[in-house]
């Protein structure tokens, strides 16, 4: 067969640096509408809710980054978790389209500078438990209980200085992650070259050694860095709630991309049937997202515990933030559960370039409302600052992966289950 | 599909054909029972004689014959139960979620899973339907039937009474679903067969007739099935899991607990699928068909479900920790140090630390080993649900109320009671009904069967 080479060119580049642009222009309006005391109400809210911490504009942009560096960090592993599952059980359906989820992996190193650069620049205004007065028994701020649990984020060092475990931590996950997806594209590549079979065997131990780490990293750095916001709050099915929603929102972006360059005449190997597989991925884990949301909220709100149902008092039981309580479920169950109901519409790329959107968009918003009501309080909000920085992550994001996939073959040519997947037919 | 990738082994050795498939299944069913069948069979109805007697005594004398006491007011029989649902779900997992993700090798063990499957929900149906004390009257309080007895109505906002509804539904589906897989098997015998067996499996066979058409609807059903099914087999433990953490109790409000319980349930079915079908295998030679690839991948199920579970069990310990809420911290402390120290660290090293030996290729393809370790997992899974209940009970709020479980004859008669009946359904199966789908087996012979 011919071998497939995905040329990233200049206009793709020139569509993406004006996304980000747009993204720019957007971020700096809405500081501007911000410091204006724009979007009526938020303003107010501002100054009525001020208290000891008064608002200021920059921390509702560092919630905004923390957000769209989980978001984004996630798709990146999740790409490589797709690939490693691949190898793990064995698939040969999706052999053509492997390089697509892979590439999303060289986002990775960005991702760790980025995080650890917002965490340091603005790690007070997005984590409660880094204030040191917390830990301070003569301080009025003293709290037993982030007291308690210090040692999670400050070991070995004393609490309320240099939060070591946490970072090491943050450093580890990255580092594992990036070198085994490393060795897996290495390995990918090399396949292209020598052929045969040993490169498929090399790379399903690879993936399993992945996946194992995988599985305790994600759990971890859903508490790390998204659940340890709400300081006080806990939940044991955190961590595999936000896997859940990264890993739907990967599956989501994968079939994005694999149906936009379908569209501009590469993959030759992928037809209906693959995107069907893909579809059927969205639909499974968007009901599996849904389970996992609705066991945890249903445990909390029946028990009724006053620690752990105020996290959602603060979410549904809140005028700023129902909507998005609301949307977040209607983008991320009713409309990905009813529009892929259907076999012709997971077959079809038109369908798959509506619902897409709507699964990455929606987990988006899920992160928000992970994120913000922890950072923001009152003054949370959703303007031109927030869809400028997404435009921005987004664009840098699509990218890094586009250059990425430029530099390999597109499709594994001298993938042992190649042939299965172009007989592939259901 | 159309071509095997060169990496895939095969699925059926030993070069067989079609007919071989015919043959080596129906052969079972034809000839007369082996001996060691009869003794098998005789074992199990012994058992199921000595639980009748305990089952009687328990439902004339009352519940108060079990070991339960006002602090530990649930401990084996609701243990048992959620081990034996656990152990029900292996089955329609296989033929429902493994069919959804095309894995073939399921075709050799899906038949004898669901059976399992099947009989394993009848087990646990016994112990909430005992701890009634008067089981007759069973039907008014667990469904919602306008009644006689005044006002009395079920409590919908109970996860027991979810539960009603759950298991009552998987058990209708995977019924359902096994009996149209074994349609088309039983007019193979049918036609094979004379006499008055004739007979017999005409009617099983509800005039199954092999046509086109008959095939198209066949597949049909079972993609409808496998659909409902799929949802069925999260549901039942999930709600199973709510039986808990709905409650306030420490230990057991967790949010995990759901899909935590669905993955140990896997964990648990796939056990009890290996140590039926590690015999089944022996007796009826049936290697070629249950490969020790079969089994090699059964035992990675196992790996990934038992390190699902150990996640679990760990995340649950962190943050109890991390919580700061003493009585959560306590319970756990307990689980691991407290009196029953033994059942936790049992619970532990038979579900976390020895699936872990199956990385060893060596031994996940070691039919002995498989064999030990499957029940090894079966008897850790009995500890969890042990530990997680009474555990969490003996430790009241109210210090003065702590107090201690101890079983009585009653509580290991009931016990013993459900493993007769449960052997006994399943030694009558593997004699009576053909133990493999013949039928799907044979889909698959010609693409994935070894050449001789």
């Amino acid at each position: 067969m011919v071998e497939e080479k995905f040329e990233f060119t200049g206009k793709a580049k020139k569509n993406l640096f004006i996304t980000i642009g747009v993204g720019i222009i957007l971020v700096i309006i809405g500081i501007i509408s911000l410091n204006m005391g724009g979007h009526g109400h938020e303003g107010h809210e501002a100054v009525a809710e001020g208290g000891h911490h008064a608002f200021h504009w920059t921390q509702r942009l560092f919630a905004n980054l923390w957000i769209n560096n989980v978001f984004f960090a996630g798709l990146a592993v999740i790409g490589v978790f797709f690939f490693a599952v691949q190898y793990a059980a064995q698939a040969g359906w999706s052999a053509g389209l492997k390089r697509i989820p892979l590439a999303f992996g060289a986002w990775l190193p960005i991702a760790a500078v980025l995080m650890l650069v917002v965490f340091f620049i603005a790690g007070h205004d997005i984590f409660h438990w880094t204030h040191h007065d917390l830990y301070d028994t003569s301080s009025e701020d003293y709290d037993s209980i982030i007291d308690g649990k210090g040692g999670y984020f400050y070991w070995p060092l004393h609490k309320g200085g240099f939060p070591l475990f946490f970072i090491a931590r943050m450093v580890i996950f990255f580092g594992v992650w990036y070198v085994l997806f490393l060795k897996l594209k290495a390995t990918a590549i090399s396949e292209d070259v020598d052929g045969g079979t040993e490169k498929w065997y090399q790379m399903r131990k690879l993936s399993a050694i992945f996946l194992v780490f995988f599985a305790v990293s994600s759990s971890m750095s859903a508490w790390d860095w998204v659940m340890s916001i709400d300081t006080h709050w806990f939940s044991t099915m955190f961590g595999w709630y936000m896997f859940a929603s990264w890993w739907v929102s990967g599956l989501a972006l994968i079939a994005l991309i694999v149906v936009l360059l379908k569209d501009k005449g590469y993959l030759s190997v992928v037809n209906a049937n693959h995107l069907h597989d893909l579809g059927k991925f969205i639909f499974a884990f968007s009901i599996f997202w849904t389970y996992v949301w609705f066991s945890q909220f249903l445990l909390i709100y029946y028990a009724n515990i006053p620690e752990e149902s105020i996290y959602f008092v603060e979410r549904w039981k809140n005028d700023h933030y129902a909507p998005y309580f609301f949307l977040n479920l209607f983008l991320n169950f009713f409309l990905p559960f009813l529009l892929l109901m259907t076999r012709d519409s997971k077959r079809h790329s038109r369908f798959m370039k509506v619902v897409t959107p709507i699964v990455i968009i929606g987990h988006w918003f899920d992160f928000y409302l992970m994120i913000t009501p922890g950072t923001l309080k009152g003054n949370g909000g959703f303007g031109a600052l927030e869809v400028g920085l997404m435009l921005i992550y987004a664009g840098a994001f699509i990218f890094v992966v586009l250059n990425q996939l430029s530099k390999s073959a597109l499709v594994a040519k001298n993938h042992p289950m190649l042939e299965e997947s172009l007989h592939h037919h259901i | 599909m159309t071509s095997e990738s060169v990496i895939r082994e095969p699925l059926v050795t030993g070069g067989k054909t079609v007919h071989d498939v015919t043959d080596d299944i129906c052969r079972r069913v034809e000839e007369k029972p082996a001996k060691s069948w009869l003794l098998a069979m005789a074992a199990s109805l012994g058992a199921l004689t000595i639980g009748i007697l305990a089952v009687a005594i328990l439902v004339w004398e009352g519940i108060g014959s079990w070991g339960l006491n006002k602090t530990v007011g649930w401990a084996w029989d609701i243990t048992n139960f959620v081990w034996w649902v656990g152990i029900g779900h292996a089955g329609t997992l296989i033929s429902a979620v493994l069919l959804l993700f095309r894995q073939r090798w399921r075709m050799s063990i899906n038949r004898a899973a669901e059976a399992m499957t099947i009989f394993a929900v009848i087990c646990a149906l016994q112990f909430p339907v005992l701890h009634m004390g008067r089981p007759w009257l069973g039907f008014y309080w667990a469904l919602p039937l306008p009644n006689t007895f005044g006002s009395l109505w079920v409590n919908f906002n109970s996860p027991l009474l979810w539960d009603v509804f759950a298991i009552s539904t998987y058990f209708s589906v995977s019924l359902v679903f096994w009996y149209i897989g074994l349609v088309p098997d039983f007019a193979t015998i049918r036609d094979r067969a004379t006499g008055i067996s004739k007979i017999v499996y005409g009617a099983l066979s509800l005039g199954w007739n092999g046509a086109a058409k008959a095939w198209s609807r066949y597949e049909t059903v079972s993609l409808i099935l496998a659909g409902l099914a799929t949802p069925l087999v999260l549901s039942v433990h999930t709600i199973v899991s709510f039986d808990f953490a709905t409650s306030v109790i420490p230990g057991w409000h967790t949010t995990i607990f759901p899909p935590y319980f669905v993955a140990g349930a896997i964990f648990s079915g796939f056990a009890m699928v290996l140590t039926l079908l590690v015999i089944t295998r022996a007796v009826y030679k049936l290697e070629d068909y249950i490969t020790i690839g079969h089994i090699e991948l059964m035992n990675i199920i196992i790996i990934i479900t038992g390190s699902v579970v150990g996640i679990a069990y760990i995340t649950e310990f962190f943050i109890a920790w991390y919580s700061g809420v003493e009585p959560e911290q306590y319970a756990f402390i307990n689980r691991a140090t407290g009196p029953y120290w033994w059942a936790y660290w049992s619970m532990m090293t038979c579900n976390v630390i020895s699936p872990q030996l199956f990385w060893f290729k060596k031994i996940r393809t070691n039919i002995a080993a498989t064999f030990v370790l499957s029940i090894v997992v079966n008897i850790g899974m009995w500890f969890e649900r042990f530990v997680i209940i009474v555990t969490s009970l003996h430790r009241d709020f109210v210090p003065s109320s702590w107090a201690m479980f101890y079983p009585t004859r009653y509580d290991v008669g009931v016990y013993i009671f459900t493993f007769g009946l449960f052997f006994t359904l399943f030694f009558a199966f593997a004699k009576f009904f053909p133990v493999i789908n013949m039928a799907e087996v044979k889909s698959i012979v010609k693409p994935t069967g070894e050449k001789k």
